[in-house]
């Protein structure tokens, strides 16, 4: 029974795989094509080079399908342009309009209280801080763009993320179906999806904060699922056999425990984010990254390495200000053994 | 009515174990239905009656099905087929909500590695089943004080566990499982991951517990001792096969096969009979005229070691007595040595 079943699945995959070589040959320019078909067969030359007709085509589909895709949901596209462009723009004037002393005592006051109250790394990241202006002051206004579209990129990977990572704990089909979908976002070239992303919403921010979120979510969503999964199962079974309903499980137990992972998978997320913005620099995102541009396109040396040293210390301010809060979760969470007896 | 009724319960691991219970039901073996078809047998025709507020001791080796068949009880684990009745309601037929609301009010949980919760106080621990239940902090807070005091973890409620030993642990798991009230109380090898002082302590506390709370206790070990100690009943379990049911006493006394009987080969019986197992009741005493000189007065849930020495030394008549020191029987020279012996593993045991 199971091998007549295993049978049925490489017969249906055969058929496919013969129908894809029939659909490649149909479509070939027939300039490409010998006269007849049945001259494949007689004469063998094609076996010595890959021939013409055997191209599967998959440019021209794409493209009239992304084409269709403008035409029909353009609106829809626009609508989520607007709402990110709007958030962007708000939140990056209403920064660069704050003097920049303000800016950094905010940093400090942000930091002191996420790693509950650590002097070490509030002294590290004000340092950090102030290099940023103090290495070049055009830097400053362009590191708070920056910061700007990695902070909504963030909160983006983190509302759809969380849910999907705990989706794919709770459920082994969803996980089995999201997988490869994850390997794909990981491994598929950043500029594979930044054209698509320039043809939906334009040059600027909004391509770059969509390209974060391709890249950077698949860690926080996986670190998310496996963190659940790590969680102890008999103290599961005693939050159900304490008759626990599935959601109070869900968030009395397994969220909580799995939350020094999941804010792992957020300073995972930071990271990328911050490796997408030189990237997207290339479509015209204002921000550090086209310093570094800038200095490539100029062969400058100098240029380059000073932009690429203010992007180094954003990301230690955001690395620090994220690991230290992840730090305090896991102290809450799983608290250090103390000797007391 | 027994408090517990389990009947004909089969449960198979694997892909399709339906499939695969008509062979199990035909008979065939754990180690042929694992080579022909790759599934796992946890309980085979497993059939059980355990009555209200006794304790019941499930042992077996590891991979005998013991931790599977209790978590069938609160169906932490759905069988494969069977039925399990709790007061008589057949916990199978339960929907979702049911199901929860029965684990809440029927019966708690010990589990073996305590089962806590990490990132939750002592306190809040011990409240967890009466906070799932919807209960208010106040009441909670109170009737989990009152639990943990009743274990004797006075002053540690705002402790994380890993801040606890592992036998102050395995207390705040047994107060979470007092503070639902519960008439059944399921223990899975609670005691096992403890080392042996401790294990020993917290038997008694158990014991002690158990005489003021008369619940319903299933208690899952891989130790002897531990189960000829606590149980009014105990059943052995091998490869997923209920082999024998019975008193400790039938149990050492009687093994019904050389499973069981290789099992209670080596054990210290002074160690592990309560005195108001082998005691006869005043009446049987006065009949067989005995006479009444030197008395030595214990405790009913003494076991022989603990008076043994003294009957050496003098010998004399023991008179059982429970807590409040009414007298429950007596012991003579006969029944000690009665029950001291050992017998073939035939069970030559007359009474």
């Amino acid at each position: 029974m199971k091998k007549y079943k295993t049978y049925l699945k490489y017969f249906i995959y055969s058929v496919i795989f013969v129908s894809v070589i029939i659909i490649s040959y149909r479509s070939a320019k027939p300039r490409y094509k010998p006269e007849h078909y049945t001259d494949i067969f007689k004469d063998f030359s094609w076996l010595n080079d890959w021939p013409k007709w055997l191209d599967f085509p998959l440019m021209q589909p794409l493209n009239s399908g992304f084409d269709w895709l403008i035409v029909k949901y353009g609106l829809f596209f626009e609508g989520i342009n607007n709402f990110l462009l709007g958030l962007y723009t708000t939140m990056k004037n209403s920064i660069v309009d704050l003097p920049w002393p303000l800016v950094i005592a905010i940093v400090i006051t942000i930091t002191y209280f996420a790693s509950g109250r650590k002097t070490q790394t509030t002294v590290l990241v004000a340092f950090c801080t102030f290099f940023l202006g103090f290495l070049s002051p055009r830097y400053w206004d362009k590191c708070i763009m920056t910061t700007c579209i990695v902070v909504i990129g963030m909160l983006l990977c983190i509302v759809i993320g969380i849910p999907v990572g705990i989706a794919m704990a709770r459920n082994k089909k969803v996980r089995n179906a999201l997988l490869p979908i994850l390997d794909l976002m990981q491994t598929i070239p950043s500029f594979c999806y930044l054209i698509p992303g320039i043809l939906l919403f334009g040059l600027g921010a909004v391509p770059a904060i969509i390209a974060i979120f391709v890249y950077a979510v698949p860690p926080l969503i996986r670190l998310t699922d496996l963190g659940i999964r790590l969680v102890d199962k008999e103290v599961i079974e005693a939050s159900e056999a304490f008759g626990a309903s599935k959601k109070q499980t869900l968030w009395g137990v397994q969220i909580p425990l799995a939350l020094p992972n999941i804010m792992q998978g957020i300073n995972q997320c930071t990271m990328m984010s911050l490796a997408m913005v030189v990237i997207a620099s290339m479509i015209g995102t204002r921000g550090i990254g086209d310093e570094v541009l800038l200095g490539l396109q100029q062969l400058n040396v100098g240029m380059a390495t000073e932009a690429g040293i203010a992007i180094v210390l954003l990301a230690i301010i955001f690395d620090r200000i994220t690991q230290s809060y992840g730090e305090k979760m896991q102290e809450r969470t799983q608290p250090k053994k103390k000797v007391n007896f | 009515m027994s408090k517990i009724e389990i009947k004909n319960v089969y449960k198979i691991f694997g892909e399709h174990p339906s499939k695969v219970l008509p062979m199990v039901q035909e008979g065939a073996t754990k180690e042929e239905i694992l080579e022909k078809t790759g599934h796992t047998v946890g309980l085979d025709n497993v059939s059980l009656n355990i009555e209200e507020g006794e304790t019941f001791v499930c042992m077996g080796l590891s991979g005998s099905g013991k931790s599977t068949l209790i978590r069938h009880i609160n169906r932490l684990i759905d069988p494969t087929s069977g039925d399990i009745l709790v007061e008589g309601t057949n916990v199978m037929d339960l929907d979702k909500k049911n199901l929860i609301k029965f684990r809440r009010h029927k019966m708690s949980m010990v589990f073996q590695r305590f089962g806590l919760f990490p990132h939750k106080t002592v306190i809040e621990n011990v409240g967890y089943g009466l906070e799932v239940q919807g209960k208010k902090l106040e009441e909670k807070n109170k009737i989990a004080m009152e639990k943990i005091e009743a274990v004797g973890l006075n002053g540690f409620e705002h402790q994380y566990p890993n801040q606890l030993s592992g036998g102050m642990q395995q207390r705040v798991g047994l107060a979470r499982a007092l503070a639902t009230n519960t008439d059944i109380m399921l223990m899975d090898e609670a005691f096992s991951a403890l080392d042996p002082l401790i294990r020993t302590e917290m038997q008694k506390q158990l014991i002690t517990l158990q005489t003021e709370l008369k619940k319903t206790i299933v208690f899952i070990t891989h130790d002897l001792d531990e189960s000829l100690r606590l149980g009014d009943h105990i059943g052995i379990l091998n490869h997923g096969k209920l082999v024998q049911v019975g008193t400790p006493i039938d149990i050492i006394m009687k093994p019904a096969d050389d499973y069981v009987a290789a099992f209670v080969k080596d054990v210290n019986r002074a160690k592990v009979i309560k005195a108001k197992i082998i005691m006869l009741t005043p009446e049987d005493f006065k009949k067989n005229g005995e006479k009444q000189s030197n008395i030595i007065k214990v405790n009913e849930n003494d076991f022989l070691d603990e008076f043994l020495p003294q009957v050496c030394l003098t010998p004399a008549t023991v008179e059982v007595v429970d807590n409040d020191g009414n007298i429950k029987g007596y012991i003579t020279e006969k029944e000690l040595s009665k029950a001291l012996t050992k017998t073939n593993t035939n069970g030559a045991y007359k009474s």
